[in-house]
Formats: structure tokens, sequence, C-alpha cells
């Protein structure tokens, strides 16, 4: 068993017309128990700057509160709000630097720049490698089913509701399918003034 | 930097609260050659006097106005080889900030990154304070930037300044030249005059060096431009 594997979870992005949007699942467990089902691994960096952090649960943590640090850094020094792509940047810089044990997760970010309000999203794998397409981008332990659902659902230039409907859609049959992921899911959709919180009420099991 | 010798900082206060070897740093400032940087609406320029003291050396094998990165430049007064070491410092940074953000360095933060660098050697073992001050020119989001960067490791964001000898009566000219509304070209003019106002002799384009920043990034001028400019003023 992997241990990309071992605490189970998933995160899903999308762009959208003038909005992006991240999802997440709520399971937390060890290999098939499952411990709790309010794990949240999609959290906010900036106003409208999230990141998703599938894969192991401490590596979660920690990579989370290392690239917080670092954000509140740069802002204080530099006097300005960080950018998603230098975001990527970061986050691509701290999980190289353990290029030889490195932390067990696959990041997600989703975000908004912060002028020209434009879109922005990127998965990296566990060593830093980035990926921006103009689409959709997945991670975690029902990456495939995602890749389907989401190859088949996303349209180009979503409005807002049909982005959310279509995220949640992609990524409740997806984790469905798998047995390390599920037990609720949260939704954020990120606009240039507001960003919406939803949970979703799915199969229990 | 220290040598087992030497763990204790050189730089150490006197009982009147001040620390003489920077005192000292700057009045090696004072006594090297003239430089002068302005601010203009739409770029910086950058120009300092490059007098030998012999006719037999190559004048333009030595540089001292240095690109750091495609939009930042930099010029001295004070001692050429302590200069040296801060370009390669100040690019080394540059290229740092490039790999972990992949975004080039803004001008304020290289500008506080490298007075950091000579702070430290107003406080380390073993090591005294460099004996240059710096003006690093540089054009990011949109706009031109100019700072003085001093051995202390104080820096000054300026509109248009002069260091080196005569810095006196090279900033109260520019006082009196200096508007908000100037263009680059008003602004180099205006630079050449004040690095006239000090020289002794006749002033060629073998002996100053300029360097303009803006929208397209730092630049040299060349020896053919500066005697365009040269032309203009006699």
């Amino acid at each position: 068993m992997s241990i990309l594997n071992y605490n189970g979870g998933c995160v899903v992005a999308m762009k959208g017309k003038n909005c992006v949007a991240i999802a997440c699942d709520l399971r937390f467990g060890v290999q098939s128990q499952t411990i709790t089902t309010d794990f949240e691994r999609v959290f906010e960096l900036g106003p409208q700057l999230y990141i998703g952090l599938p894969g192991l649960a401490t590596d979660t943590q920690t990579v989370y509160q290392r690239l917080q640090f670092r954000i509140k850094m740069y802002e204080m020094r530099e006097g300005r709000r960080m950018k998603p792509q230098t975001l990527m940047a970061m986050a691509q810089n701290l999980l190289y630097e353990r290029r030889f044990g490195p932390y067990f997760v696959e990041p997600v970010i989703a975000g908004l720049h912060p002028s020209t309000k434009e879109p922005y999203i990127c998965a990296l794998d566990l060593i830093g490698c980035p990926c921006e397409p103009a689409d959709f981008v997945v991670s975690g332990t029902c990456s495939e089913s995602l890749y389907g659902m989401c190859e088949t659902t996303w349209r180009e230039d979503m409005e807002p509701e049909d982005l959310f409907e279509c995220i949640s859609q992609s990524l409740v049959n997806a984790f469905d399918r798998d047995a390390l992921s599920g037990w609720g899911a949260v939704v954020h959709i990120i606009e240039h003034d507001k960003v919406t919180t939803r949970y979703l009420k799915c199969r229990q099991d | 930097m220290a040598t087992e010798r030497y763990s204790f900082s050189l730089t150490t206060f006197s009982p009147s609260g001040k620390l003489v070897q920077i005192e000292y740093a700057l009045a090696a400032v004072a006594a090297g050659a003239p430089a002068v940087g302005i601010k203009a609406k739409d770029g910086v320029v950058l120009a300092t006097e490059k007098k030998h003291k012999s006719i037999l050396v190559e004048e333009h094998s030595i540089i001292k106005v240095e690109m750091i990165t495609d939009h930042i430049g930099m010029v001295y007064s004070g001692m050429g080889p302590d200069y040296r070491l801060l370009v390669r410092q100040a690019r080394k940074v540059a290229q740092q900030y490039f790999r972990t953000y992949l975004e080039t360095i803004p001008t304020t933060q290289l500008v506080q990154r490298l007075a950091a660098i000579m702070q430290e050697y107003t406080q380390s073992g073993g090591v005294r304070p460099f004996g240059v001050s710096l003006l690093i020119c540089g054009w990011d989001t949109d706009r031109p930037y100019l700072f003085q960067c001093d051995p202390s490791g104080a820096y000054f964001p300026w509109k248009a300044t002069a260091m080196g000898k005569n810095f006196i009566n090279g900033k109260t000219f520019l006082e009196k030249r200096y508007n908000e509304d100037l263009e680059l070209d008003d602004a180099v003019h205006t630079a050449i005059l004040t690095l006239k106002e000090s020289f002794e002799g006749q002033m060629s384009s073998d002996n100053i060096e300029i360097g303009i920043c803006n929208a397209k990034g730092f630049r040299r001028l060349t020896p053919a431009e500066v005697q365009d400019y040269l032309a203009n003023i006699a």
C-alpha cells in the first residue's frame, strides 16, 4: 500500500468564467478504518487563494503550516498580496527542498490574481513538478475516477452556479467509487468579490 | 567570515554613540569618483565619472555602471574592489529570488537584501564595513525606482542625488534643476551637467559612463550615444 493512500482523500479544482472552484472530501482514516468525517484538506491562504493538500494527513498539516509561514513573511516583506503563480513557485520550492525524503502530499492550487482577477489553477506532484492546464486539476486516492468525471462534465466558461454543479457532481460520483475517500464534501466557489463555501450531503460510507 | 583570531566585531561604538568605522567608510565614499542618479517620469539615469590616473589605462575594459538583472542597474562611489563583491552578491540574490518565486526581483526587495548584507559587515567578527555607497536604479510595476545604499546598511529612496567628491555641490545643483516632469532624455542631460560641475578637464565619452533604466529594461549607453548627449551640451 502506497504511503499516499494511507489516510485517503481527494481534491479537485476547476476553472470557470472569471471564477475558480476547489473541492475536497472530508474523510480522515487509517487505511480501512474511518476515524473522522470532518477533516478538511482545502485551506485558505489569501482572500482569493486556496490550496488543497491531499495525501498523508500529517504532511497535509505540516505543508499547510510551512506554506502559511512563508506566505505571511512574503506579504510582510514585500508589502503586497501573493499571486497564485508565485504560490505555485513557492510550493514547488518547498517540495523540492525535500527531494530525497519528500512530503507525501500532491497539492492543488486555485485562485484569482489579486489585481487582474484572472482565474488560475495548478497541481503539483509530491516533489514539486507543476501542471498548469486550462480546465481542471485533480489529486488524491480517486484521481483516475476524478479525471474521468471531470473530462466528461467540464465545459469552458461556466458561470459560478454551473461550475458548482459540475465540480460537485464530478467529486461526489468519483469518490463514491473509492473506499478511501468520501464521507462528505466541501466546495469553495471563488469569485472576484466573494467566496461561497457549501457542504455537500452525500452517501456516508 | 571570522578567523579564529577575530571573533569580535571591529566596528564598535564610540562614547558619543557613533560607529566611527562607518564614519570613516563614508569618508572613503566622499573621496571617491562622483556618481549621479536622477529619476524621470519614464525612467532612471545613472552617471559616473571614470577618470584614470594615467593615459595608458585601457578605459573601456573597466565598467562601473553594472547590470544586476534585466531591469535593475547599479553604480557606486568609493572603493572599486568592494563594489565588485557587492555586484556579485546582488546578482546572486536576484537569481536566487527568481529560483524561489519564478518572478523577477522587485527593486525594493533587492535593495533591502543588499542593505542587509552591508549591515552584516558592520556587526560581524573580523570584517570591516564596505567602502562604497551604491546607487541602484530599477523599473518594475510600471514605475521607476532610485535607491542609495550606504556602508552602514541604511538605504534611501531618491528622486535625484549625487555621491562622491563634491556631492554637496552636486545635490544643491540637482535641487535647483530637478522637477517631477523630467523625461528620460532631459534627465540624462541634467545628470551630465551635474557631473560637469565637479569635472576637471574635458568631458568625453571615454571618461564618463551612463546607464539608463526604463520600461524596456536597463542598459548602458554606448560611447556613441554618450557623445551625442555631450554634443548637445557643448
